[in-house]
């Protein structure tokens, strides 16, 4: 038996059902439903049509009617099947409806016009996946620009962060000197400041710096995280201090000592911090959103809420293009799971 | 090679002193052990002729040149670690290599010096593994290999065998003493083990609470001890320690008993408070007189047996017997002190010389 279905059929005594077995599998099949349910749903609705979402009721999977394409028509006919007053059923494709009453046709037969009340008959459907809702925003909203800006972002935002925070971190767990202190509790303080209360200062920052419209305005003021040099600096305490001594007595430059026996040590530490980086720079909405107005530097986030207009919302596209933007993170947190777990576990951040 | 100097050196960290001037030479290619019990300071002062710490007063130089405001990196010495400090993430040829790089040698030099380095520490078959695929003994051996490499000036070794078990302790012990004897290089190492103390050194230098309190060759330590405190850390088994008075003029008397034993009292007046020292192994047994000694436990080792017995109004006393002795528990033997090999501290624990 596979380790897999070993666990997922593990029980308490084998052989036995026992009532906290029971509950158990109850309690995590609700987490599950819980939490993958709507992940479920909205990768599943993302492949509907426009028509298919707004359909009463909802389905969980992506059908679509069928259409049949009939001489004399320019347009594809939906198809129906229809209960004829003999009791017999045929299948038949609408021309149009009129009040409760539809013409329609047998596509074998264009000539003949039958009319049936609606009642009498039922969609016929089949499973469709609606891609257009990937390939179109991507070929006519410029969401492939969306998306290599996001990825832009993501990336060099998080090398400049890993670069900075760990420097920082490396001055405020490796020396000793006047102020150290001081200068780890402002840096904490900064944790309380929300963005909100920043947000106008900086923008103003920005825009005398020329940067707004810039990918660069969205990097930058947030490269040092508080929260970073934290979660480096506790993770840099715990090296061994003999190992710095022991590079300061080879000869090392302290620019060496940062660089090739601290940075590699604390891999630990600059993973899990890479992996939040990665996180919070590609789910980064109300800053972009401030600095970013021309749809040329919009990041993906950004870029989806412009489907949501004031009057409409193309949710068949918001849908996709989420899914689209889930995608890479999930794909970290599949990756790296187990650095998030061990990393978290060693740096002693939950 | 060089020799070092250290002039009225003081370390104090914060406002507590560690060192209080300490003066030391060390020639050049002399290996020179620090020896005390654990805050002593000597692992301090080790730190601070490496470079490590700041002194807070007074001078070091190295080959007449002062070096006291140099980096360690500067200093141009090679460390070993108590703990070994091996980089956990190179592999052992990275660990040795790592100094060369920074001294910015040729690859092929570097190669050439780690790989000689190796054989002489007999590493070569380990060269690709990293630090946590070897055993205690081969990370120490590589922590003595990454030092080699660098040709340093001293060599300075913190306690770097504490971290072993008994046997490779005793093998590793001498391993360095032939590499000694092989570099010719100026060592200067730290322990507390007066043991690796007395095997190692050419000189030793007893530290207690900051300060010298001797230092010689480990026989002139072990025959000569300068005071009470180098008279009971040198040797094992301690040596006998007899609180006593003088009686007069070359008598001394120990014990309730008031036994008088023939010693050299120097200018010590009559009744003036003395301790009188005995090494176990100078104590030899009587017959019918002499200081009597209640028998509490005897160690048999095969080649020599210890006798550990009780004498009223002293301390636990030690004696040394070559083979296999028959002596039992509860049985009382008397002890001669030959005067020519007891040593006397007055009061304030200096040693009495004749």
């Amino acid at each position: 038996m596979s380790l897999v279905t070993k666990l997922a059929t593990a029980r308490r005594k084998p052989g036995r059902w026992h009532w906290t077995d029971v509950a158990a599998y109850a309690y995590l099949a609700l987490g599950v439903v819980l939490m993958f349910g709507p992940v479920l749903w909205l990768a599943m609705s993302s492949f509907k049509t426009q028509a298919g979402l707004l359909e009463f009721p909802p389905s969980l999977l992506p059908m679509s009617q069928q259409e049949v394409v009939v001489a004399g028509h320019a347009q594809p006919l939906p198809l129906f099947e229809v209960t004829m007053p003999d009791g017999s059923t045929r299948v038949l494709a609408q021309v149009r409806r009129i009040g409760i009453q539809a013409q329609m046709v047998d596509p074998a037969n264009p000539a003949e016009v039958i009319r049936v009340a609606i009642d009498k008959r039922t969609p016929v459907r089949e499973f469709k996946l609606a891609t257009e809702n990937y390939t179109e925003p991507l070929e006519r909203f410029a969401f492939t620009r969306f998306l290599w800006n996001s990825v832009f972002v993501t990336v060099v935002a998080t090398i400049i962060t890993l670069i900075i925070n760990s420097m920082a971190a490396y001055a405020l767990s490796i020396y000793e000197f006047r102020g150290k202190n001081t200068v780890m509790l402002m840096v904490i303080g900064t944790l309380m400041i929300p963005i909100t209360i920043i947000l106008v200062p900086v923008y103003l920052v920005v825009t005398e710096l020329g940067l707004v419209n810039s990918l660069w305005a969205v990097i930058l003021p947030g490269a040092a995280t508080p929260t970073g040099v934290f979660l480096l600096r506790q993770y840099m305490l715990t090296l061994p201090r003999d190992l710095i001594e022991a590079a300061r007595m080879d000869k090392a430059s302290e620019w060496q000592i940062y660089w090739r026996i601290v940075m590699p040590l604390a891999m630990p530490a600059l993973a899990v911090l890479a992996i939040f980086s990665v996180m919070w720079r590609w789910n980064e909405f109300l800053w972009p959103l401030a600095v970013l107005t021309k749809t040329e530097s919009y990041t993906l986030q950004i870029g989806l809420n412009a489907f949501q207009g004031e009057l409409q919302t193309q949710w068949h596209y918001l849908l996709a293009m989420t899914v689209v933007t889930l995608l890479p993170v999930a794909l970290v947190f599949v990756f790296l799971q187990r650095f998030i777990t061990t990393g978290i576990a060693n740096t002693g951040m939950k | 090679m060089a020799g070092l100097t250290l002039s009225g050196v003081r370390k104090s960290f914060g406002a507590t002193h560690v060192l209080h001037g300490i003066d030391l030479t060390v020639a050049d290619g002399e290996f020179v052990v620090f020896v005390g019990p654990s805050g002593c300071g000597k692992s301090t002062l080790l730190r601070v002729i490496a470079g490590l710490e700041d002194v807070t007063e007074g001078a070091v130089a190295i080959d007449g040149v002062d070096v006291t405001g140099l980096p360690a990196s500067e200093r141009g010495l090679a460390m070993v670690f108590q703990s070994y400090a091996l980089y956990p993430h190179m592999s052992v040829f990275k660990n040795m290599a790592f100094a060369l790089e920074n001294m910015g040698l040729p690859r092929d030099e570097i190669d050439q010096r780690v790989r000689r380095a190796a054989a002489m520490l007999k590493l070569t078959d380990y060269l690709e593994r990293k630090p946590r695929a070897l055993s205690g003994g081969q990370r120490q051996r590589v922590a003595i290999g990454r030092a080699i490499v660098r040709d340093p000036k001293i060599f300075l070794f913190d306690e770097p065998l504490s971290n072993l078990d008994a046997e490779l302790r005793v093998a590793t012990r001498k391993e360095l003493a032939g590499l000694h004897a092989e570099l010719g290089g100026t060592m200067i190492y730290v322990t507390h083990d007066q043991v690796e103390a007395m095997t190692l050194a050419d000189r030793i230098v007893v530290l207690q609470g900051g300060r010298i309190e001797q230092i010689g060759t480990p026989l002139d330590l072990y025959n000569r001890p300068d005071n009470l405190f180098v008279a009971g850390f040198i040797g094992s088994p301690r040596m006998n320690l007899l609180p006593g008075t003088v009686a007069r003029a070359g008598f001394v008397t120990v014990g309730e008993g008031g036994h008088e034993i023939a010693c050299a009292t120097g200018t010590l007046a009559p009744g003036a408070s003395v301790t009188l020292g005995v090494r176990p192994e100078h104590l030899a047994l009587a017959e019918g007189e002499g200081l009597p000694l209640t028998i509490d436990l005897v160690e048999r080792l095969g080649g020599e047996s210890y006798l550990y017995g009780a004498s009223p109004g002293l301390p636990q006393i030690t004696l040394k017997l070559d083979g296999q002795s028959a002596h039992q528990r509860s049985e009382t033997v008397f002890l001669a002190l030959p005067s020519a090999q007891l040593h006397l501290f007055d009061q304030t624990g200096q040693a009495i010389r004749p």
